[in-house]
């Protein structure tokens, strides 16, 4: 019989564990059972969000798909980007479209159906996109390959920080964000203002 | 590992110690004992919940010069499980036109979003949920859950005047994250990490409210707005509009929403202690992790009072004001103060005088706003004095 | 034998193709912003999972999800901003009948 322990983030006390048969063959590791759950969850409150005619229940669908993201960034490791998902996504902008949709309200009630008339052109494109994707993706090779173990000692919040504010890395980028950034709020206030 | 030194970890080794003679594989019960341990976390921020109802109401009668429930129990200690028996068995109406998934979950997620935060909160130096380290960001996180369990309900109500409270108080919470968030950012710049129990750590040689005074003013005031309690409480004031985004809510979902806001608050008096204060340092009588313990929750318990105490002797104010507060003072003081604070930092970390210098420089800045207040205020005066004269030839024609 | 990368690339193909399908597929304008999230999510999935598959030392793959989640921030904000304004005057915010730009 082996054991295998993974840790799922870096400071987490918790291992995850095997399901493991007497003759000793791994089956799914709980990461995996984790990742087809959370990936469940994503798929189908995207499929709500596209899907349901009343558009707060698509803005709060939205905002459990994010969450799902936001586990799964978590699984990849990637601790900062989870947090700030939450943050920016489900914090500021689920919440503006929530805002948004009680604004615009006043005299649409969701009668009849929120789909266009050429909607299953659409589902039809969609699906040809997805098929395309994947049989693309399939086909490249070493796109099996399972992740690596983090080195030691890495510590990715720290390299991340140097890495947006260093000249030789990405302050550009930072910065011009940073004036995109400015321009969308200026812009933002300047358009939604209600001129009396 | 004794008991003493180590509370968590040697049960934990005892427990294991048992599954695994029960023939469980040691991976297995790792995951049966984290359950275990979160449980157990959840637990105890559910009873210190109750037993908050208690102190709160003890408090307000003190602050108002009366005893407060002392007729249950030794000094009314069993009067908080008097209101949890009477929301229990109170009728449960759902309002008619109401959402009511949305109207079901918006207490649940009001409750999760507060305990949640238990998570990173360490009472002790080895009795800690998880050792994050983005703790700070995570703390920001729950809020915004908070957030939106705030609008779920106000929307679900199918009441203009739960949908009016909760966007005051949406509008409230958001404005006030900004200067939130940049208030903890000057004690992840002071120690130069962003996990809660490495600025705990840090603190067993200076606190950092002697180095930086201002953050800790700054993030009292707006953890004090991001709770919506009083002066900032807008939104449920029944005065102005009848208990805000909660008017519909009935019974135990009604129970849910108070408790969580007095768990909120406790829990917030626990990181200005923790982020400000040394959490559970106290000149060394940290090494026994159940004493430390007991030192957290009596600094917790000392802020929570510090919040009731601001609750219940200031008067409302206004949500223009309220607002005008945040981005025309709160905001702009905070992001010079994080400016200066890393500048500062940076040059004086090579020389010994790092205590008295950021003390210093945070007192100036402190002095210069002062300043430029009385500025403003002495020239809106002068503005209102050469309009009275005129105002008053007016009036008499 | 951990997760392999092209589960994480199915994933974020099928919530992109999702989002296309809201995209050209609703009326409400406002549900065509939240397609255009769904899609810039699934980007993001895949950049992080690139990240930390090939090499975890190298940021760019997190730097460049950031600036994602900075455009996502302010093209969402600019986008409703947009829409209300166009409510006030039109009192419609179904995309079809936006139509005054047409010949």
């Amino acid at each position: 019989m082996k054991l295998c322990g993974l840790s799922i983030l870096p400071g987490l006390s918790a291992k995850t564990s095997c399901i493991e048969n007497e003759i000793g063959i791994n089956l799914m590791t709980a990461t995996h059972i984790i990742f087809l759950i959370v990936a469940a969850l994503i798929l189908a409150s995207a499929l709500m969000v596209v899907t349901t005619r009343n558009l707060i229940h698509a803005a709060l669908w939205l905002v459990a798909a994010l969450f799902g993201v936001a586990v799964l960034y978590a699984i990849l490791d990637a601790s900062f980007m989870a947090v700030v998902q939450v943050v920016i996504y489900i914090g500021a902008i689920a919440i503006l479209f929530i805002f948004a949709v009680m604004l615009t309200r006043r005299e649409m009630r969701d009668r009849g159906s929120q789909l266009r008339k050429g909607w299953w052109l659409a589902a039809l494109l969609g699906l040809l996109v997805f098929a395309g994707l994947a049989f693309m993706l399939i086909a490249q090779p070493g796109i099996n390959r399972t992740v690596a173990d983090m080195p030691q000692g890495l510590d990715t919040v720290k390299l991340l920080g140097t890495a947006l504010v260093a000249p030789d890395a990405y302050m550009l980028p930072f910065e011009v964000a940073s004036v995109l950034l400015l321009a969308a709020l200026v812009g933002a206030v300047y358009i939604a203002v209600n001129k009396k | 590992m004794t008991f003493w030194s180590d509370p968590v970890n040697f049960i934990a080794a005892w427990l294991r110690g048992i599954l695994t003679g029960w023939g469980m594989g040691a991976a297995l019960s790792n995951v049966l004992l984290a359950f275990l341990g979160i449980i157990v976390l959840v637990v105890f921020a559910l009873v210190l919940d109750i037993f908050l109802v208690w102190v709160e109401r003890k408090v307000v009668a003190r602050f108002q010069d009366r005893i407060g429930p002392n007729r249950i129990g030794p000094f009314g200690l069993i009067q908080p499980f008097a209101d949890i028996i009477k929301l229990i068995i109170k009728e449960d109406i759902t309002p008619e036109g109401a959402d009511k998934v949305v109207y079901n979950i918006a207490p649940v997620l009001a409750a999760t979003a507060v305990i949640l935060l238990w998570a990173i909160l360490p009472l002790a130096s080895t009795i800690y949920g998880v050792d994050l380290n983005v703790a700070l960001l995570y703390l920001v996180a729950a809020g915004a859950l908070g957030t939106l369990a705030i609008i779920m309900g106000g929307w679900a109500s199918n009441n203009k005047y739960a949908l009016l409270g909760a966007f005051r108080m949406v509008a409230n919470m958001i404005s006030y994250e900004v200067p939130m968030v940049v208030a903890l950012l000057i004690p992840a710049i002071i120690t130069g990490t962003m996990s809660v129990k490495g600025i705990t750590e840090f603190q067993s040689g200076v606190w950092i409210v002697i180095l930086s005074p201002l953050a800790a003013v700054i993030f009292i005031i707006s953890a004090i707005a991001e709770l919506g309690r009083a002066p900032f409480d807008l939104n449920e004031a029944e005065s102005e509009i009848v208990a805000g985004f909660h008017i519909e809510y009935t019974g135990m979902k009604f129970g849910w929403f108070y408790a969580s806001e007095l768990l909120h608050s406790f829990t917030f008096g626990g990181f200005i202690a923790i982020l400000f204060f040394g959490g559970y340092n106290f000149f060394g009588l940290e090494k026994y992790p159940l004493l430390a313990a007991v030192i957290f929750l009596v600094k917790a318990l000392f802020f929570y009072w510090v919040i009731m105490w601001v609750k219940y002797s200031m008067p409302r104010i206004r949500i223009d004001h309220m607002l005008a507060f945040n981005w025309k003072f709160l905001t702009p003081l905070s992001l010079a103060l994080l400016i200066v604070t890393a500048l500062m930092d940076k040059l004086l970390a090579p020389t010994n005088f790092y205590v008295i210098g950021m003390f210093l420089t945070n007192v100036v800045i402190a002095w210069l706003t002062i300043e430029i207040l009385r500025a403003v205020g002495r020239k809106q005066k002068r503005i209102e004095e050469t309009l009275q004269p005129a105002a008053e030839a007016v009036a008499h024609h | 034998m951990g997760i392999p990368l092209s589960w994480y690339l199915i994933l974020s193909a099928a919530l992109f193709s999702i989002g296309l399908f809201g995209v050209l597929a609703r009326k409400n304008a406002i549900a065509i912003l939240l397609g255009i999230e769904l899609m810039l999510n699934a980007v993001n999935i895949n950049l992080v999972a690139f990240w930390r598959y090939l090499d975890p030392a190298q940021m760019a793959g997190q730097v460049f999800a950031i600036i994602v989640f900075a455009v996502a921030a302010a093209e969402v904000a600019v986008g409703l901003a947009l829409i209300i304004s166009v409510y006030r005057r039109r009192k419609t915010v179904i995309a079809d009948e936006i139509n005054l730009m047409k010949w």
